[in-house]
């Protein structure tokens, strides 16, 4: 499989090319900021109407990811949805789309600060989850430990000798894991920014996406 | 027919002046639906384009406005509102004269359109802005003219396609509206006329006396320039000579990056403290108009400037342009000369300061250009129709409309004359629901199609967003730059945001002449402090790309046919034998290929002498067949002569790159997937509406929110290629580019002459190129290869293996 093996709060982990992490003990897939519904959202909101194909986009990337482990949990780690509105206003097809990755698998869509409320697609709607020694949770709680989380989109830039090379990235110390967006229409945030910085230990690692995806210590230029 | 007022008369007669023959004729052609006067700057185009207009408001009884003045640059409009004034103010004209630019106040800009001045001097942005309104009509009744200056600059760019639409507005408001359009010497003036006019009103040319040939020149110098290089460093005394002894002296160059590191090395050497400013559009507001107030004034001995000047302002006494590195292309050197000598008659003088012995080839081959009265230039081609997109929601913004009456009237604009119905669907169907193969905001699209069949904005406050991206100027993103204080200090001026990202704490650059620190970044601002360095680390950020013209090019692989050089300085034939003995010179009928490790990549020079377009698409091309023979290219950048490409392997043999076959397979996605598409989309994409460029303050806050144009080209390309901004992005790439079947044209002419040949080191013909601006990144498998190198070395480096 295309990804990076770690450890990580005393578990084997793989963090994905595509920005997806595998837990292999517990066939886990985790993946972050779907924001499907997003260019419904800012269309909604007056601005221009974006290629309305993110949705398709992401929904086909996690797919992917589905087929090839073969996963049996899923967790969504929040901002799955780009608003509540959006999750509304899925078509039918996305929505039965959604059904048939969740079946047979057992589905958790934690709350983020884009979707901070049950939606009316299958799956358990949680606040945070707790698996063996790992807490799951949208956004990085201060002091914790072993825990999993998302919110940020991190990204890394590297500069090698041919030129600088700027990928979404999975950020890791020995307490925290945060996972990059997944959705098709995300930016991400530079992990030299102050509040990843503050955030995570001065020896944590960038693991940035791609094939295959490749490990640096993580960048902190300012 | 009309006289001119004889109090207009009388006041020339005072002057001691007479009215120019092309003066008269165009008083005399006032009546005419469209008119093009071309004329040399200095020869009176002005008042030949006002005169119409002062007679006609000499009797006082016009209300409201009466003439629309354009002029591609702020600068401009605010320099003709000081000229018109004397003469009105002299003759005793009651006439109102106001200009409104980006510039002009909030306040005053709203009182303009509640009560205009007779004349109004503006921009093409401010104008399309001001059809946007719903009161537009209300402004403009009354309008009977405009004066479109210095349309030659206009119709190198979507600006002049923009004006043109604009005015396709204003003549269904005024449809006795009369067209005037001023410009400098061109090579095809009927093109000019064709765009100027409503289709389809005929459109006469008068072309005033050119006047005497230019006096131009290279500058003589005791140093020699050197291989590479744009800086003309060693020219610094020679040019403070010149400065001496003329009056004033504008000293232009290609590049803003170039004009800073000239001017602040003409400080250094500047030790009896001659008064030289610097100019150029990366400068701050106040500081321009510092600059543009003393040159008025005759305060300054010298300016050293970019395109910011390069059109025709009436300043002081300009008596000497010095143009520092080769004029791209023969026509703007020509225009450029116009500065200087703006009396009628007299040869302007002006002095070529190559920067590099290319240049020097370069320019002993624009001289003789001049010298056989041969411009160049490229014909447009039909109007973008992103532009087309953006003044459908200007119409839209303006109140509702009729989709037949507005297709009327854009192709009576003269870039959109063969604008086909079903091209124009296309638009407004994006610009109502977003043009999608898959229908997804019913709810929400942007036009409604109104029961009567008119179409409106969905939501009335969709108008002001319109109106604040207004524009078809893809400067790159550009961020201030400002002295680091407590609260906010002196703004410098600004650079481009990929420049910033370059930068960390410490990075000393030049701008507006002084060296300064990059201290960090604080809400959208660079902030900076001051540094008394002697030499800055870094010191690129862009200016203006000039293409070099073909026939320009042409010129060169003559020269390079030559076995000796008399007419070249000895330093610069030195140089090309150098190149003959180390390599060879490119011929005629060959193909020569040079491959070199330098600065720790390999490297690829092909000459091809074909053009820039046809070397931007080799440049694609090549580097297709390199990624698919594992040579790893990262990028290439193309002349009008040459295609550089670096990457990390070397090219030992060239033949498979050219083999037709292995260059057509698979092009098309990889044409599709490159960075050249992707840069045209973002352009077309922001033109058209679908990126805003202004979200009223709100720009970039919350940054991971934002994500980057090319993950929407990269989903249209996926689900949607079709879509008609794809089709707009094709279309306005292959300006840029050639079709593949010229390429291939190329290819089967040079056949097996195709000379390789491997050196150790960089050429003298290869070394210009390496300041060439304008590249092309490639992204393939070299990108792994060195994240995958790097990341080890990160990673040993810190005691951690993988």
């Amino acid at each position: 499989m295309n990804g990076f093996e770690f450890e990580f709060a005393g578990k084997q982990l793989v963090a994905l090319g595509s920005g997806a992490l595998w837990w292999p003990d517990w066939r886990l897939l985790c993946v972050s900021d779907l924001h499907l519904g997003k260019s419904e959202r800012i269309a909604r909101r007056g601005a221009p109407a974006l290629p309305p194909y993110e949705t398709r986009d992401t929904l086909n990337r996690l797919a992917d990811d589905l087929d090839q482990t073969g996963a049996r949990i899923v967790i969504c780690l929040g901002d799955s949805f780009d608003d509540l509105d959006a999750a509304r206003a899925l078509g039918e097809g996305d929505r039965q789309w959604i059904a048939s990755l969740q079946a047979g698998r057992d589905w958790t869509w934690i709350e983020g600060n884009h979707d901070p409320g049950p939606v009316e697609i299958g799956g358990q709607h949680r606040h945070e989850l707790r698996i063996d020694t790992v807490t799951f949770r949208h956004i990085a709680a201060a002091g914790a430990v072993g825990e999993i989380s998302g919110h940020f989109h991190p990204k890394a830039r590297i500069r090698t000798r041919g030129r600088s090379i700027t990928r979404a990235a999975f950020l890791v110390d020995r307490d925290r894991l945060l996972l990059p967006a997944y959705g098709t229409y995300t930016g991400g945030l530079h992990c030299d920014d102050p509040v990843l910085c503050d955030l995570m230990r001065p020896d944590a690692l960038a693991i940035l996406t791609g094939s295959p995806p490749r490990a640096v210590p993580m960048p902190r230029d300012s | 027919m009309a006289q001119i007022p004889p109090a207009i008369l009388n006041w020339f007669a005072a002057k001691g002046w007479s009215i120019h023959p092309h003066q008269q004729d165009m008083f005399d052609r006032a009546q005419n639906p469209a008119t093009l006067l071309i004329a040399p700057t200095g020869g009176g185009k002005t008042m030949a384009g006002f005169l119409p207009t002062l007679a006609e408001l000499a009797n006082g009884d016009h209300d409201g406005l009466h003439t629309l003045y354009v002029s591609p640059l702020k600068a401009l409009a605010a320099d003709i509102k000081r000229n018109l004034r004397t003469p009105v103010d002299e003759i005793g004209l009651p006439i109102r004269i106001e200009d409104r630019t980006g510039d002009t106040s909030a306040t005053r800009k709203k009182r303009q359109r509640a009560d205009p001045p007779h004349i109004l001097l503006t921009t093409p942005e401010s104008l399309a802005l001001l059809t946007s309104y719903e009161d537009a009509p209300r402004m403009f009744a009354g309008l009977q003219r405009v004066v479109v200056d210095e349309i030659h600059a206009l119709a190198e760019s979507k600006r002049g396609d923009q004006l043109m639409l604009a005015l396709a507005h204003l003549q269904v408001l005024c449809p006795g509206l009369r067209r005037v359009g001023l410009s400098a010497t061109v090579e095809d003036p009927d093109a000019i006329a064709r765009l100027l006019a409503r289709h389809p009103d005929p459109c006469d040319i008068l072309l005033a006396d050119p006047g005497p040939d230019p006096d131009i020149a290279m500058l003589q110098t005791e140093e020699m320039p050197p291989w590479s290089g744009g800086g003309a460093a060693y020219a610094i005394p020679a040019v403070l000579e010149q400065i001496r002894q003329h009056k004033t002296t504008l000293i232009f160059h290609n590049t803003r990056a170039q004009a800073e590191i000239f001017f602040h090395n003409l400080w250094l050497a500047n030790e009896e403290g001659l008064p030289i400013g610097i100019h150029h559009g990366s400068l701050d507001r106040q500081q321009r108009e510092r600059v543009e107030a003393a040159m008025v004034r005759g305060d300054l001995r010298a300016i050293v400037c970019t395109g910011s000047l390069d059109l025709g302002i009436d300043w002081g006494d300009v008596d000497l342009v010095i143009q520092i590195g080769a004029p791209k292309n023969v026509k703007r050197l020509v225009q450029r000369i116009g500065r200087a000598n703006h009396r009628y008659n007299a040869p302007s003088k002006a002095l070529l300061v190559p920067a590099n012995r290319f240049e020097v080839v370069e320019c002993v081959a624009a001289l003789e250009a001049v010298k056989a009265h041969d411009l160049d230039g490229d014909p447009r081609g039909r109007g973008p129709r992103d532009v087309l997109c953006q003044h459908i929601l200007i119409a839209a913004a303006a109140g509702p409309f009729e989709a037949d009456a507005l297709y009327i009237q854009m192709t009576s604009a003269g870039p959109f004359t063969d604008l086909t119905r079903v091209e124009f669907d296309d638009c407004l169907d994006f610009c109502a629901t977003g043009g999608y193969a898959l229908h997804a905001y019913d709810r929400w699209q942007r036009l409604l199609q109104r029961p009567d069949g008119h179409w409106q904005l969905r939501d009335p406050r969709a108008a002001a967003r319109i109106r604040m991206n207004i524009g078809t100027i893809q400067d790159t993103d550009t961020l201030k730059v400002r002295l680091k204080r407590s609260r906010g200090g002196k703004p410098l001026g600004e650079i481009e945001e990929g420049f910033a990202a370059s930068l960390t704490p410490g990075d000393t650059f030049l701008i507006g002449g002084q060296i300064v620190r990059y201290e960090g970044l604080r809400e959208m601002t660079v902030e900076v402090t001051r540094r008394a360095d002697k030499k800055p680390k870094i010191a690129t950020f862009m200016g203006t790309k000039f293409a070099t013209s073909t026939q320009l090019s042409a010129r060169i692989l003559d020269m390079f046919a030559q076995e000796s050089w008399p007419q070249l300085p000895r330093h610069t034939a030195d140089w090309l034998s150098l190149q003959r003995d180390v390599s060879q010179l490119p011929q005629r009928g060959r193909l020569l290929v040079e491959s070199f490790p330098h600065d720790g990549r390999e490297h690829v020079c092909v000459y091809g002498f074909a053009g820039r377009n046809a070397m931007q698409t080799l440049g694609l091309l090549l580097t297709k067949r390199m990624e698919e023979v594992g040579l790893h290219p990262l990028g290439f950048v193309s002349t009008d002569y040459a295609t550089l490409i670096w990457g990390l392997d070397a090219l030992t043999d060239a033949a498979p790159l050219f083999r037709i076959e292995a260059l057509r397979d698979g092009l098309d996605s990889w044409l599709a997937g490159n960075a050249v598409m992707k840069r045209t989309f973002r352009a077309s994409a922001t033109i058209a509406g679908l990126i805003e460029r202004n979200m009223g303050g709100q720009r970039k806050s919350g940054r991971q929110a934002t994500f980057s144009s090319d993950i929407l080209y990269d989903t249209l390309l996926k689900y949607d290629p079709d879509h008609v901004l794809m089709q707009i992005t094709r279309d306005e790439a292959m300006r840029g580019l050639v079709d593949f079947g010229r390429i291939e044209e190329m290819i089967a002419r040079v056949g097996d002459r195709i000379d390789l040949v491997r050196l150790g080191r960089i050429t003298p013909l290869a070394a210009p190129l390496l300041l060439e601006v304008g590249k092309v990144p490639v992204k393939g498998s070299a990108e792994e290869r060195l994240l995958a190198e790097e990341s080890e070395r990160l990673l040993s480096k810190a005691g951690l293996t993988s």
